[in-house]
């Protein structure tokens, strides 16, 4: 039995360099939120915002497209579909934050506004970056990106300073997704070579999201204080949400392989 | 293979105006700007686009759509490159192609660029009511039936339409 188990975990390619980790890591992030963006489809609060959520899912599921393709690229032997629908749980490289479940409104569009802006800063540095098509991608992504940062924040002020149970359910969307939110400025191995300051990046998410927070009648972030945060997801360990999306999003071409339509 | 070569880009391109985009199909491809090259490596003819939007369904069909149109052409080998940088923004759109959308009831894009203001709770930019050409309009959502469109109603006429949002 134990033999099995060590087996099943040592299919994580071992033939993956930093740079291929790297560009998976961002697509990984990119789908999982699309994924579970889309999950709102057909039960949004109105029907405008409904295809809002969705829009910005296939935003998103457009840019982990880009990033999927360019590592197959890398990768060789390999496409965008497989690396979507055959890898495990244990080679996705999403961030935590982008896995968490859904909840309600106030959790899904917080957990929004949380990564796209620090998606935003990132893709500032990115779209300097000496690998021009990791540029090229992070330019193409920064102007969608702002109208995901604009439509999420406003939902955030919005449900903030609405009424007593919108706040109440702001207070606990932050309380369940804040211990997440620390992996995003902790770089794992594969990123050290990528050439992002992610301390730089850290300030300025922390004063944007205090400018919103406060707006929203919400306390605001104290950096200084120490906070447990949760880590793993860049580097596979996740937590149990992962495997109840992949076993949705996966199960037509585990079933059927190779099936198309 | 000479043969090819002899057909003037020029030619290319007004063939290439045919291919119309699936979502909005009163745009052309040349109209919508995002064909941004072509020309021959060899035998091969190869064709630069690039998406409006990063999620757009419709590029995978415009690509289909242009090796049907050269292929009918006589062109066997062509490759469909995409592009990303510099990134597609509603200037790439001809003044041609606003009137088509205008005349289509789509609102076409603002000349000026106003998606990169982050402010919050922005007024409304003033779109036109491409029925009765008030400006006394609203926006209803920022986001629309495709990526491209945002969904505005017009409180003179008090139809609803859609907004080739500025990008």
């Amino acid at each position: 039995m134990e033999k099995t188990i060590q087996n099943a975990n040592s299919k994580v390619p071992p033939s993956e360099g930093f740079r291929e980790a790297y560009i998976l890591h961002l697509a990984d992030s990119s789908l999982i939120l699309s994924h579970r963006n889309s999950e709102w489809c057909g039960h949004g609060p109105v029907l405008e915002q409904d295809i809002a959520i969705t829009n910005i899912s296939l935003d998103l599921l457009g840019l982990a497209r880009n990033y999927y393709q360019y590592a197959a690229e890398l990768i060789g032997d390999t496409d965008e579909d497989k690396l979507a629908y055959l890898r495990t749980e244990r080679e996705f490289k999403n961030l935590l934050l982008v896995e968490q479940p859904n909840i309600d409104w106030a959790q899904t569009i917080l957990r929004q506004y949380l990564f796209s802006q620090f998606q935003f800063f990132l893709q500032e540095q990115l779209q300097h970056n000496d690998d021009k098509k990791l540029a090229a991608i992070a330019e193409k992504s920064q102007k969608e990106t702002r109208y995901h940062i604009r439509w999420s924040g406003e939902w955030v002020i919005r449900l903030g300073n609405g009424t007593e149970e919108s706040h109440d359910r702001m207070i606990n969307a932050i309380n369940n997704l804040w211990g997440y939110t620390g992996e995003m400025f902790i770089p794992v191995e594969y990123e050290k070579e990528a050439g992002i300051d992610y301390a730089l990046i850290k300030n300025q998410w922390e004063e944007k999201i205090n400018e919103v927070f406060s707006e929203a009648t919400l306390s605001t972030v104290d950096s200084t204080k120490k906070t447990f945060m949760h880590t793993g997801g860049k580097t596979g360990t996740h937590t149990e949400n992962l495997g109840f999306i992949l076993t949705d999003l996966q199960y037509l071409q585990r079933t059927y392989p190779g099936v198309e339509w | 293979m000479a043969l090819q070569h002899d057909i003037d880009k020029k030619m290319i391109y007004a063939y290439l105006s045919e291919v119309k985009d699936p979502e909005v199909p009163v745009l052309s491809i040349i109209d919508l700007g995002i064909v941004r090259d072509i020309h021959w490596n060899d035998d091969e003819l190869e064709v630069s686009i690039t998406p409006t939007y990063n999620g757009c369904p419709a590029m995978d069909m415009i690509s289909t759509n242009i090796r049907v149109m050269l292929a009918t052409l006589g062109f066997k080998k062509v490759k469909i490159k995409k592009i990303l940088s510099p990134a597609w923004t509603t200037e790439w759109m001809s003044e041609e192609g606003k009137r088509k959308l205008k005349e289509y009831g789509i609102a076409p894009p603002n000349p000026k660029q106003q998606v990169c203001d982050q402010k919050y709770f922005q007024a409304n930019e003033a779109v036109q009511c491409p029925r009765c050409n008030s400006f006394h309009t609203h926006r209803i959502s920022e986001f629309g039936s495709t990526a491209c469109k945002s969904l505005y109603q017009c409180d003179d006429c008090k139809e609803p339409f859609d907004y080739f949002k500025c990008h």
